[in-house]
């Protein structure tokens, strides 16, 4: 299938987010399509993280259209925060890590399983009545995470609480932990900030496999350029809630526009740059 | 260490005269009313404060030794102490008495304590000791429970003894629902003896007016109080943090002055009477049965005694607590139990995993709102008479307190700590008017020393690899 004739994902329209004067997303449109890379990028305050929190349904846009497309179509700015995850099957991770830090490993991916299990506990009937239905579904999720502890390199430490682990492992789990909702798009905001070298690179294969072996489509925002252009397939540039620029990796790398927002403009570069 | 003793002299010398200087308002007067016509007037006490200083100075020479390794010294000097508080020797008050025993007893415990620490450490890591360990943990709950089954056949358990055995129960089965909302879904919830309330309202009402008896009102009683926190839950958990609690103190204190206001329904301030105790089997605990009953003394053809009422209490309440607790265990393990630990972790990580934070919320109120209904029908049918002076914010306060202590979230803490926010200022009513005193320090020693609660350690709700004491597997 031809990336370009392969049907979007999600379709984003006109999206517009007003903080009483602060317009914080301008008239943004994009489109990011399934089993592929898309990363949001822009300097800091371009608004990122506003148009995630949108699609996820953390903000109710002011203006604009969020349509995620699948076997059933939904609009995401009509939906309640939690339904996004619960119906539409967007998953999101956060800029700060928010795990749940008491609970252990195993717990933290039981619980991204929450409304998969609660159907089969009979909304806990069941479950407090140890039928083997709900056994048996308990058994299933243990399964899916431990395939993904096994994925992160974090199975031996699946009965420590999360919050123990280093920063880097606690980075990779809140991947799985949303991976473990089974989501049809995936939203990573910032997940190589803060990781070493080594991690990072660890990460790039860790998407690579989600987006190669899941055939999920992930969203990422991120500012490590080395990862970046190493894994997307598509970038979105914003800068003061505007869309600059929308392309391959190559083509923005040479995008006077990109190359203008993130370095800043000089009258003497400006010159050179015309002449 | 000779060198060093003036400047210890110095320190407990200079701890005395704060402690004097503090204590001439606190103890060296108190206020007597003598009387409508000359008002108060001033008593004075300074032979107490004479005494409670030179306890303090030798308290604070004590600790001194102990913290400087003079442990021999401590200990002597604390033996003493105990000696002089146990002797017949006239001091001032009889509270006195226990002020300087308990000094001396804290001193020698003091000096002990780095052999006690040595000991316990260097037994801790044999491999009997790591046994003990892991039993200790492991069979906690089965040790508690067996010696509260065998409780009232044992020599101690007379009538005082079952009286407060069943007050303790009672708290902790309150604990153990409080437990669900507080500790497991982290809503800080203080109108918690609202449910409670409605709980021993629903048995006075419905028994003393519809002549419904105790088991069946129980479900009910449960069911009307699990409405109410649905009804309360619903507009208020959107709420986060300080504005629960504020909404919720609220709620408890509206429930409680409906039912002192609502005179024609529940009887005002004045209460409801002759509630009708539970029965065994239909049969009732009295002397004489009224007409068309049997006494439960006919039914099992022993002869009647007072405290059998007392008995059957008992274990009506320790099976209502072990029901809440299973339920608990259970509750904890599914789903369910594993969102209300995820939402008091974080409930914005929760939203993004597509679960319903308000549904949730509302589940672990209306659960924990039903077990405050089931005690409160027990409480009604066990005092036999209610009014609105048993449900005021001082319950609430204790029944937080007891979660708060024993370290939130954990089962047998909430034990420990209901034993020991109840059990003591009973135990400690020889006290007087220093009983508060020793709850109050008792209280901040435990902050001080556990500050994470009495159990602080979260046993998690499933394991992938089999527990390994002491290791991370």
């Amino acid at each position: 299938m031809s990336a370009a004739a392969a049907p979007a994902l999600i379709e984003v329209d006109h999206l517009t987010m007003r903080f009483g004067g602060l317009v914080a997303v301008n008239d943004v449109s994009f489109r990011a399509r399934p089993r592929e890379i898309t990363a949001i990028i822009g300097p800091n305050g371009a608004g990122k993280t506003t148009v995630f929190n949108c699609i996820t349904g953390f903000y109710k846009p002011t203006v604009g259209r969020l349509l995620l497309r699948g076997e059933q179509d939904y609009l995401l700015e009509r939906m309640l925060g939690h339904e996004i995850g619960q119906r539409a099957k967007v998953a999101r991770t956060f800029q700060n890590i928010r795990l749940f830090p008491a609970m252990t490993v195993l717990e933290n991916l039981l619980v991204a399983q929450h409304n998969k299990l609660m159907l089969a506990s009979g909304y806990s009937l069941f479950g407090l009545l140890g039928l083997p239905g709900y056994r048996r579904a308990e058994a299933a999720a243990i399964d899916l995470a431990k395939a993904w502890l096994e994925r992160i390199g974090l199975l031996a430490d699946a009965d420590r609480p999360a919050g123990e682990l280093p920063y880097g492992a606690q980075r990779r789990l809140e991947i799985a932990r949303a991976m473990c909702t089974e989501p049809r798009l995936l939203c990573l905001d910032e997940p190589a900030a803060g990781l070493n070298p080594r991690e990072s690179g660890e990460l790039n294969d860790l998407l690579l496999s989600i987006r190669d072996r899941d055939g999920i489509g992930v969203l990422l925002i991120e500012h490590d350029m080395s990862v970046v252009m190493k894994i997307s397939d598509h970038i979105v540039v914003l800068d003061y809630g505007r869309k600059i620029a929308e392309g391959a990796p190559a083509a923005i790398r040479s995008d006077p526009a990109v190359i203008r927002a993130y370095l800043g403009t000089d009258d003497a570069e400006e010159r050179a740059g015309h002449g | 260490m000779a060198a060093r003793l003036p400047a210890m002299l110095k320190d407990a010398a200079l701890t005395a005269f704060v402690a004097a200087a503090l204590g001439i308002f606190v103890v060296g007067f108190r206020t007597v009313d003598v009387g409508s016509r000359t008002g108060l007037s001033f008593d004075y006490q300074f032979a107490d404060l004479a005494v409670a200083v030179v306890v303090i100075f030798l308290g604070r020479l004590g600790l001194q030794f102990a913290s400087n390794g003079l442990r021999w010294p401590a200990i002597a000097l604390g033996a003493i102490m105990i000696a002089a508080g146990a002797s017949p020797m006239t001091l001032p008050s009889g509270f006195l008495h226990w002020f300087v025993a308990l000094g001396g007893a804290m001193l020698v415990i003091r000096g002990a304590w780095p052999w006690a620490t040595q000991a316990f450490g260097a037994a801790a890591h044999t491999t009997v000791g790591r046994r003990v360990d892991a039993f200790g943990i492991k069979w906690a709950g089965w040790i508690l429970l067996g010696l509260a089954l065998v409780l009232p056949f044992t020599p101690v358990a007379d009538q005082k003894t079952m009286d407060l055995s069943v007050l303790i129960l009672t708290y902790v089965m309150l604990g153990w629902g409080l437990n669900i909302v507080v500790g497991l879904a982290g809503l800080l919830d203080l109108g918690y003896v609202a449910f409670y309330a409605v709980g021993a309202y629903a048995y006075a009402l419905l028994s003393t007016q519809h002549g419904l008896g105790f088991w069946a009102v129980l479900p009910l009683a449960g069911m009307m109080a699990a409405t109410f926190g649905i009804l309360l839950g619903f507009p208020v958990l959107r709420l986060r943090g300080d504005y629960l609690a504020i909404v919720t103190l609220g709620f408890g204190e509206i429930i409680r002055l409906v039912l002192l206001n609502w005179v024609d329904f529940t009887n005002g301030p004045a209460g409801i009477g002759s509630i009708p105790g539970p029965t065994l089997f239909g049969a009732v605990f009295a002397e004489t049965a009224p007409e068309g009953k049997q006494t439960v003394a006919d039914m099992l053809g022993i002869p009647f005694n007072s405290n059998q009422r007392l008995v059957f209490l008992y274990y009506v309440i320790l099976g209502l607590a072990l029901v809440t607790n299973l339920f608990t265990q259970r509750m904890r393990r599914l789903p369910v139990g594993r969102a209300w630990e995820a939402l008091r972790e974080d409930e914005t990580a929760c939203k993004a995993l597509g679960i319903n934070p308000t549904n949730t919320k509302l589940t672990a109120f209306a659960i924990g709102a039903m077990f405050a209904g089931f005690a409160g029908s027990f409480f009604a049918a066990k005092q036999r008479f209610i009014s609105p002076e048993s449900f005021t914010f001082i319950e609430s306060a204790i029944i937080l307190a007891i979660v708060v202590l024993g370290g939130m979230g954990s089962q047998i803490g909430v034990v420990l700590a209901a034993v020991l926010l109840i059990g003591l200022p009973e135990w400690f009513r020889e006290l007087g008017n220093y009983r508060m005193l020793a709850f109050g320090l008792a209280m901040v020693l435990i902050m001080v020393y556990r500050p994470r609660g009495l159990v602080g350690h979260r046993e998690p709700s499933i394991r992938l690899h089999p527990a390994s004491p002491g290791g991370s597997g």
